[in-house]
């Protein structure tokens, strides 16, 4: 992050930043939106589908009201008013993976609206206004085959897989992030992460990134500073991992600069980011305002969340992230340093539900923040993916806390459960790496050792105790390494009768 | 003609039940009824004979067994093709739809098979609903049993045409300007539009989904009114379906054929009455329609409706809004036409290539329209203000109804016109619906009751009643309709090929 700050410092003399983010949520529901077709993630192409979703001739919608519950759970956890009546509208454009040609969403009657949540960046809390949270359906996938890039340029023909087409989604909307300055690319990430937070305590989404559930459009603008206006904002979509996100922010404003810089102007446009690059991509130019000729859905009556049903959601939110970890905070009695690298490593859950298993917060702390971060960065993984899962860090630091492991050899272990060779005991087992604990063959390997480097020996005898060190290494090589090196220090100056 | 076809539905029924004919029977009668005349009438897009007969031998069946069938069952009836069936193309009328075979039926297709009924075939109909007079059908026009060289009424104007006609003692119409009711009145015979969410529209291709209700041609109100129960009623498939139970309408009908209207109110809406076109032998059917309602005990009053002379141009920005976006599926990408996918060409080509070819002129006319009056702009302008209209509409029809039970009025300005007549300008053709357009906008019921000749041709009396009242306009057209000897439907000309 420090290197974000001084390549934008240049960019931050003249210009202010201005975000937006649309958050779009894939909700877990059992059905899709608008019919009762499962919702199974990676189902066979087209095994998911009726004529309502396929926007047949004839076929009507009804909505879902698990989608409409969801839909107002996320909008009293973001803060916002939830409405007495609203409608869906019709979002009118052609395109070939869209089966109706419109897409049943809320245009200016959304069910949640005027709401604000607080993020973190680097411990200073940062307050994000949310401008609307509105249903809509998703469209579906279209396949480009036949060319090297499975992009539609160079494909020989398309295929169309509907499975997707009318699962339900919430769109969040912030209003204009404002004054963020050279946080703005943390900020977003922040924001994005928090949402994902709150949908997965929600449990409405499972709010898996990678498999697109929750996917980001990133508006930025740049306007020279003291101006009053807004600048030209282009909207990079479907940004689908945190770190995109954040890279992003940072590569539109450094673009964005450039081409102000050189006296260019910027294009309301869409965008897509390119993870090989890290580098943002035009799209099709919008000269005007694309026309989506909303009207209300006139296949659907409008919806009047009752009061009572809202109160009794809103009585009914879980334990909000926000609030779970001011709570932690105080209970794990970390340091604020410890909390701030722990949210960032997004480490969070993970740490909560070892300790949970057992573990003490710090040793949870030390695991995931050491060993197995080390880990996944080595192997571009995030935490959550690893095999290792917080009940086996929460057992490996058992067998550590119960003498059965050192330190080192308890490192040794979790290699091998990372390696997919089983529990931490199993591995242990397998590996035969248990500490050497049996006195007996300890006292063993020590009076060899003395045997074997009698002047080394004789030194500690006259009380140069430092020197007792080439034999602890000696009967740790006898027990490959499986004995507590502090006991075998201890051991050896009692044998020799220092003090 | 054989004597089965001269029947009404409720005599058909009670014919079968009673074991006196066969649902096999009157099914053979009225296909060889269409193979005579249809030829001439072309009210069919499509007879399934064979699945027909296999449906009739399935009720004869279940009636031997003693199963307790309702009073339809073993009836024959005809569908506008706008419904979708799933064993017989579905066409909506259109090019674009050619052959399509829809994976599903509509939930008032399935209550027909479900109450016995046996479905002969599909309807002709103007293109996905958009017409007067059925000379927009993409597969040519339906002409008029009573003079074969004058238009059926549109959109319906297969479904009344193959009753009028005798191909079918009942058809499927439906009505979103008055697609149901104009035909009815121009083809002497009675067309039903139920309070809007009365039947379920899931199935129907949507033309505007705010406007768009199923309902009975029949030739008698009775045959409606049985139609009506068999279809109608709540539809989870449809939200925007009353969830209610079907008001008494048979009983109502039944009530009506007494002949004693004593204490109903009949209110006579003034504005249509100075419309402008009515022609003089309409204005006069309709007048002594209205005599014979006081003679049966109405009281009948003048009431005033001032915005019903916008409910017209309301309508023609709101239906065309609806659709411009309904029929956008239609593409060319997953059914129907494909038009240039040789692949020389981009896909935004092939949409408008398909949708160029397969649509016709006034598909064409009423989607350039409302994507118009949608756009960025415009929107307040056009569709916002038809909306207000809408709702100005609806009161007038509120405070209307707080001074009588039901309003009277022609159904049709005019008697059927010659082919050709009004396709040259569009306005003119609009004006066909002039009188049945509000109550598609107020959502309330409608029937059109023969209630005589003009220059030799059908002309239909309209009775509209309150939302949810269906029982009562019923009741009101049943009476008038006891006051026919020989009613209008059983005096159909003789159709030859």
């Amino acid at each position: 992050m420090t290197t974000a700050v001084s390549d934008l410092s240049d960019v931050l003399s003249r210009y202010e930043v201005v975000m937006g983010l649309e958050v779009h949520v894939e909700l877990g529901t059992r059905t899709k939106m608008f019919c009762s077709c499962p919702t199974t993630f990676g189902a066979e192409p087209n095994t998911q589908i009726c004529p309502v979703c396929l926007g047949m001739p004839g076929a009507l919608p009804v909505v879902n009201a698990v989608g409409v519950e969801s839909a107002i759970k996320i909008g009293l956890a973001l803060g916002c008013n939830i409405a007495q009546w609203c409608r869906f509208a019709r979002k009118n454009y052609f395109y070939p993976d869209m089966p109706k040609n419109f897409q049943t969403s809320q245009y200016d009657e959304p069910i949640c609206f005027d709401g604000s949540i607080d993020v973190e960046v680097d411990g200073k809390p940062v307050t994000i206004g949310i401008e609307r949270a509105h249903m809509e359906e998703d469209t579906g996938k279209s396949l480009h085959v036949g060319g090297a890039t499975g992009r539609i340029h160079g494909a020989t023909h398309s295929l169309l897989d509907f499975n997707r087409a009318g699962i339900p989604l919430v769109e969040i909307v912030t209003k204009p992030i404002v004054g963020a300055g050279a946080d703005a690319p943390a900020i977003a990430r922040a924001y994005v992460a928090a949402i994902r937070d709150i949908v997965r305590a929600l449990g409405v989404s499972d709010a898996r990134m990678d498999q697109g559930s929750i996917r980001a459009d990133v508006n930025v603008s740049l306007m020279p500073i003291g101006a009053t206006e807004f600048g030209t904002r282009t909207e990079t979509k479907n940004v689908n991992s945190l770190r995109s996100v954040e890279r992003t922010v940072r590569f539109e404003m450094r673009r964005q600069a450039e081409v102000l810089d050189g006296g260019g102007v910027i294009h309301q446009e869409t965008r897509h980011f390119n993870e090989a690059t890290g580098e943002t991509m035009g799209g099709r130019v919008k000269e005007t305002a694309t026309d989506y000729r909303y009207f209300p859905e006139p296949d659907l009556v409008p919806l009047a969340p009752e009061r009572a049903w809202v109160d009794k959601l809103r009585a009914e939110l879980p334990e909000l992230p926000a609030a779970k970890r001011a709570r932690l905070r105080s209970e794990w009695n970390l340091s604020e340093l410890d909390m701030q690298a722990i949210d960032n490593a997004g480490a969070f859950d993970l740490i909560e539900a070892t300790v949970s298993a057992g573990a003490s917060p710090e040793s949870a702390r030390k695991w995931w923040l050491g060993e197995l971060s080390r880990y996944a960065n080595e192997h571009d993984a995030e935490l959550a993916e690893l095999t290792a899962t917080p009940a086996h860090v929460a057992e490996l630091q058992s067998l550590v806390d119960g003498g059965r492991l050192t330190d080192k050899l308890a490192r040794t272990v979790l290699s091998g459960v990372l390696a997919g060779e089983g529990t931490p005991a199993e591995v242990m087992a397998a590996r035969n790496l248990e500490v050497v604990n049996d006195t007996g063959a300890l006292t063993a390997a020590v009076d060899e050792a003395i045997a074997a480097n009698p002047d080394v020996a004789a030194k500690v005898r006259d009380g140069k105790v430092a020197a007792a060190g080439v034999l602890v290494g000696a009967v740790m090589k006898a027990t490959r390494g499986q004995a507590d090196a502090k006991s075998v220090r201890e051991l050896i100056i009692a044998r020799l009768g220092a003090q | 003609m054989s004597e089965l076809t001269g029947r009404t539905a409720e005599e058909l029924g009670a014919a079968i039940a009673a074991g006196e004919t066969s649902a096999v029977e009157v099914t053979r009668a009225h296909l060889d009824r269409i193979d005579a005349v249809d030829p001439a009438v072309h009210a069919f897009l499509h007879v399934a004979g064979e699945s027909a007969v296999a449906q009739a031998a399935e009720v004869d069946r279940r009636i031997a067994a003693g199963e307790k069938l309702g009073p339809l069952a073993g009836v024959p009836i005809a569908v506008k093709d706008i419904i979708v069936t799933q064993d017989m193309p579905t066409t909506a009328g259109s090019k674009i739809l050619e052959n399509w075979l829809p994976p599903y039926d509509a939930t008032l297709v399935r209550k027909l098979r479900e109450a016995g009924l046996v479905v002969l075939g599909k309807t002709n109909m103007d293109e996905f609903a958009m017409g007067s007079s059925t000379e927009y059908s993409a597969y040519g026009p339906t002409c008029n049993p009573w003079d074969t060289g004058r238009i059926p009424g549109g959109s319906g104007g297969g479904s009344a045409a193959a009753v009028a006609a005798r191909e079918a003692p009942l058809a499927i119409g439906t009505d979103t300007g008055g697609s149901i009711r104009q035909p009815g009145a121009v083809t002497g015979t009675v067309g039903a539009k139920p309070t809007y969410g009365g039947v379920s529209r899931y199935g129907l291709i949507a033309f505007s989904s705010s406007l768009d209700q199923a309902g009975p041609v029949t030739r008698t109100v009775t045959d409606a009114a049985l139609l009506h129960e068999v279809i109608g009623g709540h539809d989870r498939c449809d939200s925007t379906s009353i969830d209610a139970p079907v008001p008494p309408v048979v009983e109502a009908a039944r009530r009506g054929l007494t002949g004693d209207l004593t204490g109903v109110k009949v209110g006579v809406v003034r504005e249509f009455a100075a419309a402008q076109g009515a022609e003089p032998g309409v204005v006069a059917a309709f007048e002594a329609g209205v005599q014979t309602l006081t003679k049966l005990g109405a009281e009948v009053v003048e009431v005033s409706c001032p915005h019903f002379e916008y409910a017209l141009p309301a309508y023609y920005l709101i239906a065309p809004s609806e659709c411009s976006s309904n029929l956008a599926r239609f593409d060319g990408v997953r059914y129907g036409l494909r038009v240039g996918d040789d692949g020389s060409r981009a896909l935004e080509e092939v949409m408008s290539l398909t949708r160029d070819r397969g649509f016709g002129p006034e598909v064409k006319r009423r989607i350039i329209l409302g994507t118009y009056a949608l756009s960025a702009g415009y929107y307040d302008a056009f569709y916002g203000q038809a909306q207000k209209v809408r709702t100005l509409v609806t009161r007038d029809f509120t405070a209307a109804f707080e001074q009588v039970d039901v309003l009277a009025a022609p159904t049709t300005p005019f008697v059927a016109f010659p082919f050709g007549s009004r396709t040259a300008d569009p306005t003119q053709m609009y004006l066909a619906d002039l009188y049945t357009i509000p109550s598609n906008l107020y959502g309330g019921p409608a029937i059109s009751v023969p209630c005589g000749l003009s220059e030799g041709l059908p002309v239909g009396l309209q009775i509209m009643a309150p939302t949810m009242a269906d029982d009562r306009m019923y009741r009101v057209a049943a009476a008038l309709e006891s006051t026919q000897s020989p009613r209008l439907a059983d005096q159909t000309p003789e159709v030859t090929a």
